[in-house]
């Protein structure tokens, strides 16, 4: 604005010097002109851009400029600058670079502003699954089935037990199932293998017949390996003559 | 005329008068019932006296002493004690004298009481530039004219593993000549599982005890070893998060090696050919007996009855049929039966019978067996050797605690067994008769022995 005014300024005096030479013409022979003024400096330009004018935090942006005419050019906060350049810049808030170029024409000025922005929030947490199954939800579900002394047929009491555990798996339809076959610890130890396979997949075929996929049922003996109880009594024993069905992972 | 025969006559007038004294003392400890299995294991109704000598030191290296001499005496005795056919002179009655060679050696010293030896092993051991070189002599102390009746020498680098070695090999060589030709054992191992590393390994050991090693490093519960006839390959079922399964481990590689299973299989047993297993496995809903190639591969069952079938044996001598438990019937007894699952035989009348070990000669099976097992009975288990063609059978072990996993040695003359009592397992060994029970392992819980082919 300033500079604009000043150039206004100058023309118009210009202008009334040159009429008031044209009619001095007319009436007599003028005296010779005086020489010209100097021709006044040019006055300095400036601009200046970002590019991005948007970042987010942390992102950089490139300021460009460009000036004429200017003997001195800054750019507040980041220094003294060449007539022309440009440069990255990571403000970590939204800034407005101000560079002022100054010369013997007078100064321009000129501005850019960065914006910053947020980064944007983490992308929201997936819904929260299903209550997980868990090993203990599973036992109270399907629970245990208990064998008579040297046996590896279901008692009604196991087939009881079986049945209850059925609705839950057919309900739990992608759970597979582990069916383990254990012995008390009299007994041989090899033939205790055996025995809790076959333990075991009496326990397998009962769930089959009940309507349960065979597939998702897995069987293993532990024989007299991996005791429940480990007292040398009939109540412990008889914990330990089992078919235990927990979650095949 | 077997060798045994033959050097029974050549000295048996000589002493047969001093030798049935002792006889007459020693047999009320065997019962007349027991005859076949004296006759059938190869141990013979009489036993020949025989003393060792204390070997004579020649030279030895300073810095260790006469420590080798000591374990070469001490198991060359050990080793002639174990046979199983000798009536062995006691050091206290033997002369105090270590004859260096047979010009050394005065017999009757040996013959005369209290040795009356019919027989004296002795000789000469030095160790010098690291070698240690044994020669040794079996001399029949009442043939004046020839007494000799073994000469042998020996020649390795030196160590004490060298002089129990050198010992094994004279005493296997004294047992062959005088036991009628049958190789000894003293080379044999016994493969067996236990818990002292932390986590239930295969383990091998000397027949005696000696040199007990950690076999396999799994980390599972490994059990059921069984070595293959020619002893380059050891099987044994280990159980990880899949199941139950065969695994092969190459004792000539020291490494596992790949053999294919199911989840569900139990309880490998070699053919006498090392050409197939037979095994347990359920891999069809019931545990039956299967045999396949001893690659794994082949796996066809031999069985097909519902209720538990396990740990197969096959009868070393003929390779064609097979020993086996199943409880069919409720609780598990013992059965044979041909390679191809014909023929099926129940050889036990009741109890509770597992783990059959088969004898060399196809005679005979030992099993584990609790006559009166049920619940709410005591149950004494103990290993009983079975005539498979009479059905008669014998109980060796008596109120020594609960006993399983018999398996026969290849001479025929030991049974070693697995013994627990106090909750605590053990391996033990014995003859074939029932005699001379003693523990070969004490350190952890010890399991399930399987002695080596030969």
């Amino acid at each position: 604005m300033n500079a604009r005014r000043k150039t206004s300024v100058f023309m118009a005096s210009a202008m009334t010097a040159a009429l008031l030479l044209a009619a001095g013409c007319q009436k007599k022979v003028a005296p010779p002109p005086p020489p010209p003024p100097p021709p006044p400096p040019a006055a300095p330009t400036a601009t200046l851009s970002a590019n991005p004018t948007s970042i987010q935090s942390g992102q950089s942006s490139t300021l460009t400029w460009s000036t004429t005419n200017a003997s001195s050019i800054t750019i507040e906060g980041v220094g003294y600058s060449s007539a022309s350049g440009s440069q990255s810049v990571s403000p970590t808030t939204t800034t407005t670079y101000h560079l002022i170029a100054r010369g013997d024409g007078g100064s321009a000025d000129a501005t850019a502003t960065v914006t910053v922005t947020a980064p944007p929030p983490p992308p929201p947490p997936p819904p929260p699954p299903p209550p997980a199954m868990t090993e203990s939800i599973f036992e109270q579900n399907v629970k245990p089935v208990f064998y008579a002394f040297d046996s590896y047929k279901i008692s009604s009491d196991g087939q009881q037990t079986l049945t209850d555990s059925v609705s839950f798996l057919q309900s739990h339809a992608d759970l597979k199932v582990l069916v383990a076959g254990y012995c008390d610890e009299r007994g041989s130890e090899e033939y205790n293998l055996a025995l809790g396979q076959k333990r075991a997949d009496a326990a397998k075929d009962a769930l089959v017949k009940a309507g349960i996929d065979g597939s998702r049922l897995r069987t293993i003996s532990y024989g007299k390996e991996k005791p429940f109880c480990t007292e040398h009594k009939e109540s412990c024993w008889q914990q330990n003559r089992r078919a235990q069905f927990s979650l095949d992972q | 005329m077997t060798g045994w025969q033959r050097t029974q006559s050549r000295f048996q007038s000589h002493y047969v008068s001093i030798l049935s004294a002792l006889l007459l003392l020693a047999l009320p400890a065997y019962a007349p019932a027991q005859d076949w299995v004296h006759t059938g294991t190869n141990l013979g109704a009489q036993k020949i006296r025989l003393a060792t000598a204390d070997f004579h030191l020649s030279s030895f290296d300073p810095s260790q002493g006469s420590g080798d001499k000591q374990v070469f005496d001490a198991t060359l005795f050990s080793d002639l004690m174990n046979a199983g056919i000798f009536d062995l002179v006691s050091k206290s009655m033997a002369p105090s004298v270590a004859p260096a060679s047979p010009q050394e050696i005065v017999l009757t010293q040996w013959s005369l009481p209290p040795a009356n030896a019919a027989m004296v092993a002795f000789g000469t051991l030095a160790v010098s530039g690291g070698h240690i070189s044994v020669t040794g002599w079996l001399y029949d102390t009442q043939n004046k004219q020839t007494p000799q009746v073994l000469a042998q020498q020996y020649n390795e680098t030196d160590s004490t593993d060298a002089a129990r070695h050198i010992a094994h090999e004279f005493a296997d060589a004294i047992i062959s000549r005088l036991g009628g030709g049958i190789p000894g054992i003293a080379e044999s191992k016994l493969y067996f599982v236990s818990d002292r590393s932390g986590s239930r390994e295969i383990w091998q050991m000397d027949y005696d005890g000696a040199n007990q090693k950690q076999v396999t490093h799994l980390g599972l519960i490994s059990l059921s070893p069984r070595i293959s006839p020619d002893g380059h390959r050891l099987a044994f079922a280990a159980l990880d998060k899949h199941g139950w399964d065969i695994r092969m481990y190459s004792m000539d590689l020291n490494r596992m090696v790949h053999f294919p299973g199911s989840g569900s299989d139990l309880s490998p047993a070699w053919s006498p050919d090392g050409n197939s297993l037979a095994f347990s496995s359920a891999r069809t809903g019931d545990p039956e007996i299967w045999i396949c190639a001893a690659s794994g591969y082949g796996a066809h069952k031999i069985t097909s009855f519902e209720g538990p079938d396990v740990s197969p044996v096959w009868n070393p001598r003929t390779g064609t049929q097979i020993a086996w438990i199943s409880g069919r019937t409720g609780l598990p007894q013992l059965y044979i039966m041909d390679g191809d699952g014909t023929n099926v035989q129940r050889m036990t009348d009741g109890g509770y019978a597992t783990s059959p070990s088969w004898s060399p000669n196809g005679q005979f099976l030992t099993f584990a067996w609790d006559r009166s097992y049920g619940p709410g009975a005591p149950g004494g288990q103990d290993i009983y050797v079975m005539d498979i063609a009479s059905k008669r059978w014998i109980q060796l072990t008596h109120d020594i605690g609960r006993n399983d996993f018999p398996t026969w040695s290849p001479d025929g003359r030991h049974i070693a067994f697995q013994n627990s009592q106090h909750g605590q397992r053990q391996i033990w060994t014995m003859l074939a008769d029932g005699t001379g029970q003693h523990a070969l392992t004490s350190d952890g819980s010890n399991s399930m022995p399987n002695w080596s082919w030969k």
